[in-house]
């Protein structure tokens, strides 16, 4: 949206042209009655850089792993630049794994764990020191090469299994879980680096995570899965701004969902009827709805307004009472309750000091939002 | 202030090789020193302290190294020697064999099995060992089992000769020790990651070499360990070579116990085992080393 004119959008999944590298084919996995995966397609661009989200359970890691050759699908198709993986054991892909737990060999070196899938690749030998010490270089690792995997933080460990992973310039790299073993502050450090790494070697990433914040940070696109179902894939602005469902406004971020039935429709503007007595909810939505229907309003928490005064010329103005207030630092969080005992969380980024502050517990609050912050959910 | 629970903690280990252990070994030490005599005990000189400081100073003057001399000039004691290293190691190798197999099929089987199979694998240490090495006669003799069952299947028509040879010695050792091979080695296997075969698989290994690459390597600590724990015992062993091995078996254990119990001559077989010590402190050393290697790498 706010792209410079000059610089092209990376976006091939929105061209038509494009060829993906992975094409997902209506794959079902199921393990004796469990489902694992249910029939997904799906395409995969190159130089994406692709996260799959989702609770542990959902399946993202069986998608991996049916990339990586662990496991083959029950149903389905997998192309990976038009070829069928099916018949491909995962020695001969020209995938890379990087493992959660790292999966690095403890009786060699940091060299010789790069250096160990070049050795079994047609690499002429005497290309392959070349080769490992640009992957340190890559990594920053050069003063570690002799040191064995104990011997080392976890944070290096992190980055030798992904010098690793990279060493052989696979088509593709998958990433279990990357950064699950470190701490927050590294991880967040970490993230930087990969999207780094990413875009200097060209390759194509899927990294799978729990932690929708990696996602959002670090992906071109975002895959929300649930129960082996992909819900919604898109690019993560879209996903937070424009999910498709309450399971993917509920998934990512914080939300306030308030349930109502939808009544006049005009033109893409529509009201809603949400609490007896209470103005309806004025809100855009992108297609026609039939009135009455159940309808789910969700709206983020830092587009709600909090004052004490009545705000003249808003959209929708709510009254309410200040239940709690969750200081953060940087925002502070007011759960206001409103009409029916619905709670609504406003956020309210603190520019002034908290001595300073105007709304206190218990207060008569009045929260207000424009007609196109929020999205209207069907299911 | 002394720390009297810390001297204590430390005592007793100390006292307990100090007892059982080194004072025991000084007295076979003296005795393999001594010279044989038609009396009781059946050596001399005796140490008496009545005497006092001469009495001390006699003693050790008649002490010499005469017996250790004798068991070097002997071709019968080296070859003994000789033979027993042989056999331990060829059992050892062949145990290693049997073991590794076992242990990483148990190693990979489904969680629940464990328990039983390693129950199976210590279930023969319930019957004596004793009774399990005789049950071996019943099996390898002419007309034991396997002999029976071979004619039967037609495979040969003379029975074959196992039994009072170094086959039924090694078939025997490799019988009783599989167990110290197989849990060592089993625990190894255990411990390794299960994504470190896929890494290696994913890195272009096919599934034998990521064995010979990942697998290998990473059970060496227990091959090592169970190595040195068949090889130690096995080398001074006196049970199987006696009663599966006739007399063509050679072994420094039935050498030691003959020398002792049928010549009645304490001071030789005192130097036979002093020597036996001797050989068997190397690899001990080296087990100890490799343990302490492991619990340092664990850390």
């Amino acid at each position: 949206m706010a792209q410079p004119a000059n610089r092209p959008v990376f976006a091939p999944w929105n061209d038509p042209k494009e060829k993906p590298l992975i094409q997902f084919q209506n794959v079902s996995k199921r393990f004796g009655e469990f489902t694992a995966i249910d029939n997904i397609t799906l395409d995969i661009f190159r130089r994406e850089f692709f996260a799959l989200l989702g609770p542990s359970g959902c399946g993202k890691t069986t998608l991996m792993r049916m990339l990586a050759g662990f496991e083959t699908p029950t149903e389905g198709k997998i192309l990976l630049d038009g070829v069928d993986l099916a018949p491909i054991p995962p020695n001969k892909r020209e995938t890379n794994m990087m493992f959660q737990s790292y999966a690095l060999f403890p009786h060699l070196s940091v060299w010789e764990n790069i250096a160990f899938g070049l050795k079994r690749s047609d690499m002429p030998k005497d290309k392959i020191p070349a080769r490992v010490e640009e992957m340190l270089r890559l990594t920053r690792l050069e003063k570690f090469a002799k040191r064995k995997p104990h011997q080392i933080s976890g944070g290096q460990r992190q980055r030798v299994a992904l010098a690793r992973s990279l060493a052989k310039a696979p088509k593709l790299l998958l990433l279990d879980e990357p950064l699950g073993a470190l701490d927050k502050k590294l991880r967040q450090d970490t993230q930087f680096e990969l999207m780094d790494i990413q875009e200097k070697t060209g390759t194509t990433f899927v990294i799978v995570t729990h932690d929708q914040e990696e996602a959002m940070t670090v992906a071109s696109r975002v895959a929300v899965m649930d129960h082996g179902k992909m819900i919604q894939v898109d690019t993560p602005d879209k996903i937070y701004e424009m999910p498709n469902s309450v399971y993917v406004a509920d998934f990512i971020g914080d939300v306030n969902i308030v349930e109502g039935k939808a009544a006049a429709q005009a033109g893409d503007k529509l009201t809603i009827n949400w609490a007896e007595g209470q103005p309806a909810i004025n809100a855009t939505s992108a297609g026609p709805l039939t009135a009455g229907s159940t309808v789910h309003f969700a709206i983020r928490p830092e587009k709600v307004a909090i004052a004490r005064d009545k705000p003249e010329g808003r959209a929708n103005v709510i009254a309410g009472k200040v239940h709690d207030i969750a200081y953060l630092g940087n925002i502070s969080t007011y759960k206001v309750r409103v009409a029916g005992g619905l709670m609504i969380k406003a956020q309210v980024a603190n520019e002034r000091r908290l001595s300073r502050r105007d709304i206190t517990w218990e207060d008569d609050v009045w929260l207000s939002f424009t007609d196109t912050a929020g999205v209207v959910l069907l299911k | 202030m002394f720390n009297f629970r810390r001297l204590f903690l430390i005592l007793t280990p100390y006292l307990w090789l100090g007892f059982f252990f080194l004072i025991p070994f000084v007295i076979v030490l003296k005795i393999s020193l001594s010279d044989y005599a038609v009396s009781i005990p059946p050596y001399t000189p005796l140490l008496d302290l009545s005497a006092g400081w001469e009495g001390i100073k006699s003693f050790v003057g008649e002490l010499d190294f005469e017996n250790f001399t004798f068991l070097a000039g002997d071709p019968l004691y080296y070859t003994a020697y000789l033979s027993s290293l042989k056999i331990a190691a060829i059992s050892t190798f062949f145990t290693l064999l049997v073991a590794y197999p076992i242990a990483y099929g148990m190693a990979q089987a489904p969680d629940e099995w464990r328990p039983t199979l390693m129950m199976l694998v210590i279930l023969p240490f319930w019957t004596s060992f004793l009774i399990r090495v005789y049950s071996w006669i019943g099996i390898l003799s002419n007309e034991g089992f396997l002999n029976q069952t071979l004619m039967w299947l037609g495979i040969i028509d003379t029975p074959l000769v196992i039994l009072n040879t170094s086959t039924a010695v090694y078939i025997g050792i490799v019988y009783a020790y599989l167990p110290f091979m197989i849990l060592p080695i089993y625990s190894a296997l255990e411990k390794l990651d299960g994504s470190l075969i896929e890494a290696a698989e994913d890195l272009g290994c096919s599934k034998m070499s990521a064995f010979w690459l990942v697998t290998l390597p990473l059970s060496r600590p227990g091959i090592i360990a169970g190595c040195f724990l068949v090889f130690i015992p096995a080398l001074g062993e006196f049970v199987i070579p006696s009663i599966l091995g006739g007399t063509t078996t050679l072994m420094i254990g039935k050498t030691l116990y003959e020398e002792f119990f049928s010549n009645r001559d304490w001071p030789v077989a005192s130097a036979v085992a002093v020597v036996l010590l001797l050989i068997l402190i190397i690899p001990i050393i080296l087990f100890q080393r490799n343990e302490q290697k492991q619990r340092e790498a664990g850390q």
